[in-house]
This record gives structure tokens, sequence and C-alpha cells, in this order.
């Protein structure tokens, strides 16, 4: 059954073919979208015509390629601000609160604390028009009884930043309690001994202890909002993010260009994925 | 109080709170209420219940919102059954020198967006696509077969798009059991199939509870996937409140759909953490 086990050549065989069977499953959608990138065709499908680079550079009247396309340039440019935004406030927010969680004790923690998961448990829909509700809600309210009129409460830049803040925090919570969890006391004491005052022991002694925690929930909180949809989706104003810019030419039948924005994403999130990898390792 | 003084425990106290109120407590009670008002013949808001009951009152709301739960609940197992074998592959069977690598190539597909995953899952089903071309160049089909749009390239998206959230639990927690319990039990004459559901799953309980958790919850909610892949036909509960938020602009309508989502979301979460006896920061930490 295991491999310290004797086991049968059909188990093994089973398996491995299972394995096989699954990871073809895996990487086959991806490999494809790869693939028809490069096509020299106006449709992503085969038959295969020969390899071009037309959806990455060209500008003809048929093809426009992926860095000669200003609108997809311009919402990729924005999910990359909007995802920069909130892996930083996100990380900052979610840190503390991993202090607050594993380092304080005080009357109604636990339900606190339940409250900080319950963004987990939200579908990202809920919580996409529930914000949009109350900022909505707040903005009318505003404006007809100071006439005050707030940019952010309307939906735009900020207000997808803030929806994606919502749940990202829960997100580096977790992976920063989890570490801090590891952290030995007994050092901080000692700084605190050695005169150091206690926020000098949090940045000189527990923040580095953090370091690869924080960078890890760092990164993958910069995916999750560059990637985000759901919640995404009601608070955009007039700056699309890319994954809705996506949907949208997607759903309205989709050219090769999609395939090489995929490919760049494809071969992003793995250099970044690789690297956070490697550097989690190398800390622990 | 592990020598904090009062200013750090506020310093760390407020924006949490700020967060949980601001963006998760209050906007929550907004959709509430929202649900509840209701713009009568003369143009006024009022208090009502008119949005629920057009909920119950039209079949197709009942219908596509039972079955969402019933396809997410599906989904969810579905999704269990196809991750399990392959994380106990990687903790349990394979030669420990290809642990690392099988690992990062598991979860190397998942940093990519949803969007490229099921796109490139659409390129290859439809009429025109990838897997229709090579059936007719095999001369197995002589005209294209539309495999998208249906229930079942749906199912398989979805299962797709979650297979992260059910393995990185599966992981841990097969990772933490000793292979002793295994081969003591092997040892004792048990077969494969006792051990499996004697030993393994009752230990792998919490992991296998909080990636069903999430899993369920991410599917509950998801609406790429069966819009995408699902076609016209999905009938998925999300489309609802998206085509009252941004198609038929009626806020109040949506906002009662989205609530009842809610409602369902966390009574079917919280049913599995009683049968379990789980709870909900053990599952999710």
């Amino acid at each position: 059954m295991i491999r310290t086990l004797p086991n049968s050549k059909t188990y093994s065989w089973g398996f491995k073919l299972y394995v096989i069977f699954f990871f073809t499953f895996l990487f086959a959608p991806l490999l494809v979208t790869c693939v028809l990138a490069f096509n020299d065709s106006n449709y992503p499908a085969l038959p295969w015509n020969g390899f071009s680079l037309d959806w990455f550079f060209a500008n003809t009247e048929e093809r426009l390629g992926i860095f000669m396309d200003e609108e997809n340039l311009k919402s990729i440019w924005v999910s990359v601000q909007t995802a920069f935004f909130v892996s930083i406030f996100s990380v900052i927010v979610g840190t503390m609160g991993a202090f607050l969680f594993e380092r304080e004790n005080f009357r109604y923690k636990q339900f606190l604390y339940f409250l900080a998961l319950t963004p987990l448990v939200i579908p990202g829909v809920i919580l996409g028009i529930s914000l949009l509700l109350s900022v909505n809600s707040t903005g009318l309210y505003l404006e007809d009884n100071f006439n005050i009129d707030l940019e952010i409460l309307r939906p735009s830049f900020w207000l997808v930043v803030l929806g994606q803040f919502a749940f990202i925090t829960t997100f580096v919570l977790l992976v920063v309690s989890a570490r801090l969890k590891k952290f030995d006391d007994s050092l901080e004491e000692a700084a605190l001994n050695l005169g150091a005052s206690k926020f000098e022991a949090i940045r000189y002694i527990i923040l580095p202890f953090l370091k690869p925690a924080i960078i890890g929930a760092g990164a993958v909180a910069f995916l999750m909002s560059f990637e985000n949809f759901n919640t995404t989706l009601f608070l955009i104003g007039s700056e699309t993010t890319l994954p809705v810019n996506l949907y949208l030419q997607v759903r309205d039948g989709s050219t090769p260009v999609i395939n090489s924005i995929s490919f760049l994403l494809i071969i992003g999130t793995s250099i970044l994925a690789l690297l956070n990898l490697l550097f989690t390792k190398k800390e622990a | 109080m592990k020598n904090y003084s009062k200013l750090s425990f506020y310093v760390f106290l407020l924006p949490i709170i700020i967060w949980l109120v601001f963006l998760i407590i209050i906007p929550q009670i907004e959709l509430l209420i929202m649900s509840l008002r209701y713009e009568n013949d003369m143009g006024d808001m009022v208090w009502s219940f008119a949005n629920y009951k057009e909920f119950f009152a039209n079949d197709i709301y009942w219908y596509t919102f039972v079955r969402t739960a019933m396809y997410a609940i599906f989904v969810t197992f579905l999704t269990f059954v196809v991750t399990f074998p392959i994380a106990f592959y990687i903790t349990k069977i394979v030669n420990p020198r290809y642990i690392a690598f099988l690992t990062i190539l598991l979860l190397l597909p998942f940093w990519v967006s949803e969007l490229v995953r099921v796109y490139g899952w659409t390129i290859l089903l439809r009429e025109s696509g990838v897997i229709n071309y090579f059936l007719q160049a095999l001369g197995i089909t002589s005209s294209g077969i539309e495999m998208l749009y249906n229930d079942f390239s749906m199912i398989m998206g979805l299962v797709y798009t979650s297979m992260l959230f059910m393995v990185i639990p599966l992981i841990s927690s097969l990772e933490s059991m000793d292979d002793s319990y295994i081969e003591a039990a092997s040892d004792l004459g048990a077969s494969r199939i006792t051990i499996f559901f004697k030993i393994v799953i009752p230990y792998c309980a919490s992991g296998i509870v909080s990636g069903s958790i999430i899993v369920f919850m991410l599917t509950l909610g998801n609406y790429l996937t069966p819009n995408l892949m699902g076609g016209k036909n999905s009938l998925w509960f999300t489309e609802q409140i998206y085509n009252e938020f941004i198609a038929s602009l009626n806020w109040n309508q949506g906002a009662a759909f989205g609530f009842l989502l809610l409602i369902l979301s966390s009574f079917i979460i919280w049913m599995g953490l009683k049968l379990t006896k789980q709870n909900l920061a053990k599952a999710l930490s």
C-alpha cells in the first residue's frame, strides 16, 4: 500500500498510470494555449500553419499582437498597480492581525478571530456586491445631505483595491500566524533584557524571523489580486483589470492574442512561483 | 499579555477592527437591508419581502438555486476523489527523491489565472477545437462534435479549477501521518480497503474538511467556469446575481439573491463542520 510495504505490480502500475493521466489532464489546456500563441493563424485553433510571432508583435488590420495592443497592455498595467497596492496593504494589516491574535489576550478574541476568518468562506461575488451596495448608499447619503462627492464611493480603482484587500488580508493573516506560532519567545525576552524597547524587539527580532512568511504571503497576495475576477467584476470603474478584460474578449469571440497574453502570464507566474519556492525553501 | 504595553495592543487592534467592520460587517448588513427594500407601484422605496417572494414564486430561480447547491456539493466530492490518489502517491508511494519535483509540478498550473486555464479548456473542447481536430484527422468522426457548453464540461472545469485547494490540505495531513499506522494495520492483516476507510480517512479528516470547505465555497461562488464552459444552459446561481446587477440593474433583487447565496453557503459549511465535529478556526489554519 505504501512504499515500505510490498505492493503488487497491478497496484503500482495502476497508480503510475493514474498519475500520468492526471498530469496530462492538468497540463493539457495550458500547453495547448501556449503552443497556439505561436501558430500562424487568425483563430486559436489547429491546423498548424507554421511558427509566427504575429500575435506578439504584429500591427496589421487582421492581427494585433499583444505588445501593440494598447487596450490589453493598459489592463495589464491596471492589474499590476491593483495587485501592488493590495499586496502591500494586506501584508501590513494581515501581519498586524497575526500579532494581535497570536501574542495578545483580550475579551472577545475568539469572536474577533472567527470574524477575521469569515472572508474566506464568503463567496467572492457576495463580497463584491455587498461592498458595492454599501459604498453606493454611503455615497448617495453624503451627496444628498452634505453635497460631498467622493470618488472612492463609486466603482473605481481604489474600490477594487479595497474589495480585494477585504479577503486577501485573511489569507496573509493565516500564513503569517502559522510562522509566528513557531517563534521562540525567549529570543524576544533576551532582546528586552538587553534594553530593547518593545517595538525595537518586534522590528529587529520578530519581523526578520517572519520575513519568509511575509514575502511568501505577499507574493501569493499579489497573484490572488492579479487574477481576481469574482469580487473585482462588480467594483471596476473605467479602469478594467486584466481578468475582466480577458473575460469580455473570450466571451465575445477570441483571437490568438489571448493565447499570447496567456503565454506571458504562464511564463511570468511560473517564474514568480519558482522564485517564491526557492526563497522560502532557503529561509525555512 | 506578554510584556506588551497597552499601546501596542491598540496599534494592532485598530486596523483589524476597521477592516472587519467597514469591509465585512457593514457591507453584509447593507446587503440584508437592500434585499428588504422594494420599489412599490408608486415608485417609492418601502420595506418589503417582495424580493424574496419573487425568488420563491419563480421556478427558474428555485431550480437554479437548488441545482447550484447540489452541483457544488457533487463537485467538492469529485474533487476529493480525483485528487486523493495524487496526494497519497506523492506523500506515501513515490520514491522520496521525486517528492519535491512532483509537488512543484502539481502546484505550478494553479498559479496561473483561472481565466487562462478555462480558456485553455475552451480551445481544446469546442467544435473547432484541438480535440475535434485530432478526432477528425484520425478519421474517428467526420464532423466536429460540440464538447463544450454542457453539464459534463462544466463540472470537469469546476473540478479542474478547484483541485489545488483540496490537494494542499490533503498533502499536508498525509505528510504528518506516520507510515507505521498503515504498516501495523497491514501486518495485522487488514485489507487495503479497510486501511483506507479505518485509518487513512479518519486521520486526514481535518484536511479533508478544510479542503472541502474552500472548494465548496469557491465552486458555489464561481462565475467564470460555469459561464464559459457551461454556456447558456449552465444555470449557475451567481449568473442570476450578475444578471440582476449588471443587466437588469435591479440591485434590490440582486441583493436578495446574494443574501440567499450567503445563507446557503454558511449553512452548508456549518452543517459540514457539525457533521465532522470540526470548527472553522481549526479547519482553516
